[in-house]
């Protein structure tokens, strides 16, 4: 394999933050540098806090979601996500209080306010999220005293989300709001210990229902005998939220963005979590497995395994096809999360591809260390990317795909290499059995398209 | 006619426009060799980079001095000074616009203060810096653009010799619009200075061999020269005085100031020309009136389908603008005319041809789709014509949607949708037209159906023709 030198790499201030695996730095440095800001100049890929926040609240459906800030946060994030609902649909419309330069200068609680009391009067809705931007930081808007008013004088839910964008990155968001899910969940009276649960069921946390995803994997839970109590936030709604203490186990898909709130419930509503994966085949029959056997339920464990083989026996001939085809080439991933880097890396494997670079915006340590683990020597590890570093490393590795998201693609087309979306905007699912084949033929669409015979040379 | 004054609104539902840096980014991605930086945190550019990367299909590289905590309480010069080294160590620009972002414009970041200390303490005073101050609540994406514009033309213009170029100064246009625009300046023999140009940076033709930095863009040594030209023609109507580089170059340098529409549609398109004749001395050639025959044939092979359009539109100002003159001039009646832009120059302009064109019309400034979408309803437009956020009205109305203007980040080619010259109107009447015809070819069974027929009616057979 070809070695890489990271001493031509781009910049000095990045150097902990890519690695190669197995290479004698790798060994020397203590471990990947990740969780840390970006770089100034470095044209990072990441987004900010309130970018988060949003992706993680905005599945709430029949929550009015007002951003209080300047139009740039409001209309960069309107609707460009494709979770599905199958009742209300305010979480489509982006509302924002539109700041200007008065409401800089003399503060804008005020407007606030009434934003929250035009929008109640005008929406049939519960329950308002409130997103705090970059300038309301600033300004020291006391967001806080304005819900609370707007909720006592409405009567329903008004929670703060405290996303201002320069307290940290992504990550920090995705802390905002499960603070703000924690806050609706938490019973107006009554002792937490008094909560009844309901036997069987679970919550499913960190699935957004891109593009019916927690429809999908609800089905295989109902049928091996699991309740789905709730999901976060995948086509939710506020009444269905509010019930989350009541189940007997959270299951966590996107740990990125979940794995706090699930340590919450488990401190505050004494509910045990278990961290699962519907991405990929083996993912799914795993993760399938492994909650049947957390119920340790015999009837449930056979009806897990009879679902298991027969979907398996459904799709592995599609996926041997595909195999066949694939088998050899090469993949880069940059994602957001570490957990979905980790998905991908087994699921390539599936079909035979090679990974041999592998980034995320806002990786941990502890996924990192799993994605060393898994990946082959000399792969490159990289942490906050930028277009720079990945055009340096895809090109160098001779990557012949690249998975990522939309500002990723136009790079791996420029550089005539196959692209994969895996972003929120997506219109078909990748998750479980169904989204194996997908994902593969998704894969075999681009990799294996007549196009590139042109645009070799 | 109604002229809706929103500015007392509380809440914008449904935003119609995008922030100020979003639209300083454009004009510095149409300057030879240059990169932007946007002074912020490390959202806004993020996610300006992903809408314009949706919307041109292409790698779209701006900085991000990524201010933290740290930087918004006791100043971010250092990371201005530091994201200015690694953009020059990775990029190699020969320019960098520093925009600003309303993070930095509330701690009261001095970017032109920064920028020249920065340039003297690494000893390079003569570097291009640009700053450009943007915040995010001080205007819409077409300010921001026009702001940037004004500030390229401010900073680097330079007292010249006179010399025979034309200046021709573009709003947010498409990159195909880009390439016509020139096509037709040089079919006139007219020697130029197109600024910005984004024609190739932003759609580029695939080649092997990746460079980070496209090729193309005005030249700075073009732009440096501006001052001396012979003329400035500016497509930009709507523009605020104070935004303006056409009225810049005019009152600082003395250059004669044309301020044009978009030539888009016969009469903008024979004024755009004629004017350049006037300055070159040319005539306009045959293949040009022969272009122009054609779009005329167009005109009348489908008049009596465009009669039947009751149209909303959208966009930037200069755009509507453009749009509604081009609907008018086909029997297509602008019933609500809408922009996201605080501008009172659009009403200015429109209100009384559209008040001759029809009863009942509303001009929009500074507004929202949710009211967009109930001016529609109310006013029966049956055609959309404008950005993709206005999927809306189709979804929710039924208005189908003609996409034009930017962003379109749910449908391929908006880079490469041509809509200027004859060629381009002929090009987008046929987009709008047909648009019209698919939704009554589509829809007429039914109503028709509906309307008259009032027998008892057969079950429905299965089998078609039977
Ligand atoms: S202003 Fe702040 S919160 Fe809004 S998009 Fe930019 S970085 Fe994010």
């Amino acid at each position: 394999m070809q070695a890489i030198k990271l001493t031509d790499a781009l910049i000095e201030e990045r150097k902990n933050s890519i690695t190669v695996k197995g290479s004698v730095e790798a060994k020397q440095k203590q471990s990947l540098t990740c969780d840390a800001e970006s770089v100034a100049g470095c044209v990072s890929q990441r987004a900010c806090v309130y970018c988060g926040a949003r992706v993680v609240l905005n599945p709430v459906t029949d929550a009015i979601h007002l951003v209080h800030g300047p139009i740039g946060c409001s209309s960069y994030t309107w609707d460009i996500r494709g979770s599905l609902s199958s009742a209300a649909d305010l979480y489509r419309n982006s509302f924002c209080t539109d700041l200007k330069e008065h409401d800089i200068i003399f503060g804008g609680e005020k407007k606030l306010a009434f934003a929250i009391d035009e929008l109640v009067r005008k929406y049939d809705s519960r329950l308002v999220f409130v997103y705090s931007t970059c300038v309301v930081g600033v300004i020291g808007d006391d967001l806080e005293a304005v819900c609370k008013a707007a909720a006592e004088k409405h009567n329903i839910e008004v929670i703060p989300v405290q996303s201002s964008g320069f307290i940290g990155n992504k990550s920090a968001g995705y802390r905002a709001a499960c603070d703000s899910l924690l806050r609706l969940i938490e019973p107006n009276s009554g002792d937490v210990k008094d909560i009844v649960k309901i036997p069987d069921s679970i919550n499913y946390l960190g699935d957004f229902n891109l593009a019916g995803e927690v429809w999908i994997i609800k089905s295989y839970l109902e049928q091996i005998g699991v309740k789905v109590n709730v999901a976060f936030t995948g086509d939710s709604h506020c009444d269905a939220l509010k019930k989350a203490p009541a189940a007997a186990l959270n299951i966590v898909q996107c740990a990125g963005s979940m794995r706090y709130l699930a340590q919450k419930m488990e401190e505050i509503y004494d509910i045990p979590c278990l961290n699962i994966s519907f991405i990929g085949l083996q993912d799914t029959a795993d993760s399938l497995r492994k909650i049947a056997d957390w119920f340790s339920n015999e009837a449930m464990l056979k009806r897990a395994e009879k679902l298991i083989e027969k979907k398996t026996a459904e799709v592995k001939p599609l996926l041997r096809n595909y195999r066949k085809k694939l088998e050899g080439k090469k993949a880069a991933i940059f994602v957001g999360g570490g957990f979905k880097a980790v998905s991908l890396i087994k699921q390539f494997k599936e079909i035979g591809i090679d990974v041999v670079m592998v980034g995320t915006q806002t990786g941990s340590q502890e996924e990192y260390e799993t994605i060393n683990d898994l990946a082959d020597e000399g792969t490159v590890i990289l942490d906050d990317a930028n277009p720079s570093e990945l055009e340096k490393f895809m090109t160098e590795k001779g990557a012949d795909l690249l998975v990522g998201g939309v500002k990723e693609r136009p790079l791996a087309y420029k550089l005539g290499m196959a692209f994969i979306d895996h972003n929120h905007d997506r219109k078909h699912p990748l998750s479980g059995f169904v989204g194996a084949v997908n994902f593969a033929k998704e894969v075999y669409s681009t990799v294996c398209s007549p196009v590139w015979k042109y645009a070799k040379d | 006619m109604k002229k809706e004054n929103l500015h007392y609104k509380n809440v914008n539902e449904n935003p119609c426009n995008m922030c100020m840096p979003m639209g300083g980014i454009l004009p510095f991605k149409g300057l030879e060799n240059s990169m932007v930086i946007i002074h912020g945190s490390q959202g806004c550019s993020t996610y300006m980079r992903r809408h314009m990367a949706e919307h041109f299909n292409e790698p779209i590289d701006v900085g991000s001095t990524s201010l933290n905590e740290k930087g918004t309480i006791y100043g971010g010069g250092n990371n201005l000074k530091r994201g200015l080294d690694n953009i020059l160590k990775v990029y190699q620009p020969g320019l960098i616009g520093v925009l600003t972002t309303c993070l930095a414009e509330t701690i009261g970041e001095d970017t032109e203060r920064l920028s020249a200390e920065y340039l003297l303490e690494r000893g390079m005073p003569d570097y291009p810096v640009i700053p450009v101050p943007t915040p995010g609540y001080g205007g819409s994406h077409a300010e921001g653009y026009w702001l940037a514009v004004r500030k390229i033309v401010g900073k680097l213009a330079r007292e010249t010799e006179p010399h025979n170029k034309i200046n021709i100064i573009i709003p947010n246009i498409s990159p195909a619009d880009i390439r016509e625009i020139k096509r037709l300046l040089q079919l006139m023999q007219a020697d130029y200075t197109l600024l910005p140009d984004f024609s190739d940076t932003l759609d580029r033709p695939y080649e092997r061999s990746y460079k980070k930095m496209p090729e193309g863009g005005t030249k700075v040594s073009d732009i440096i020269r501006m001052a001396g030209a012979m003329a400035t023609v500016q497509l930009g109507l709507t523009v605020d005085e104070n935004y303006s580089p056409g009225l810049y170059l005019e009152r600082e340098f003395g250059v004669p100031f044309y301020n044009l529409p978009i030539p888009m549609g016969v009469e903008s398109v024979d004024l755009f020309l004629k004017v350049l004749s006037d300055l070159t001395g040319n005539d306009v050639p045959e293949c040009l009136l022969q272009e122009r025959g054609r779009l005329l044939d167009c005109m009348i092979d489908s008049h009596k389908y465009n009669f039947q359009g009751k149209s909303v539109i959208f966009g930037e100002p200069e755009l509507v603008y453009a749009i509604s003159r081009t609907c008018l001039e086909n029997g297509i009646k602008p019933v609500v005319v809408a922009t996201g832009s605080k501008t009172g120059r659009l009403s200015e302009l429109l209100k009384p041809l559209l008040d001759e064109a029809s009863e009942k019309n509303f001009i929009l400034e500074e507004t929202d789709f949710v009211t967009v979408r109930s001016k529609s309803k109310e006013a029966g437009a049956n055609i959309a014509i404008g950005h993709s956020d206005g999927k809306y009205l189709t979804e929710r109305e039924s208005i189908p949607l003609v996409r034009m203007g930017f962003p379109i980040h749910d449908r391929v080619g908006g880079q490469r949708l041509l809509s200027v010259g004859y060629t381009g109107t002929t090009m987008f009447l046929d987009r709008v037209t047909n648009k019209l015809l698919e939704n009554k070819h589509g829809n007429y069974r039914k109503l028709i159906y509906q309307n008259f027929y009032r027998g008892t009616g057969r079950k429905k057979l299965c089998c078609p023709g039977s």
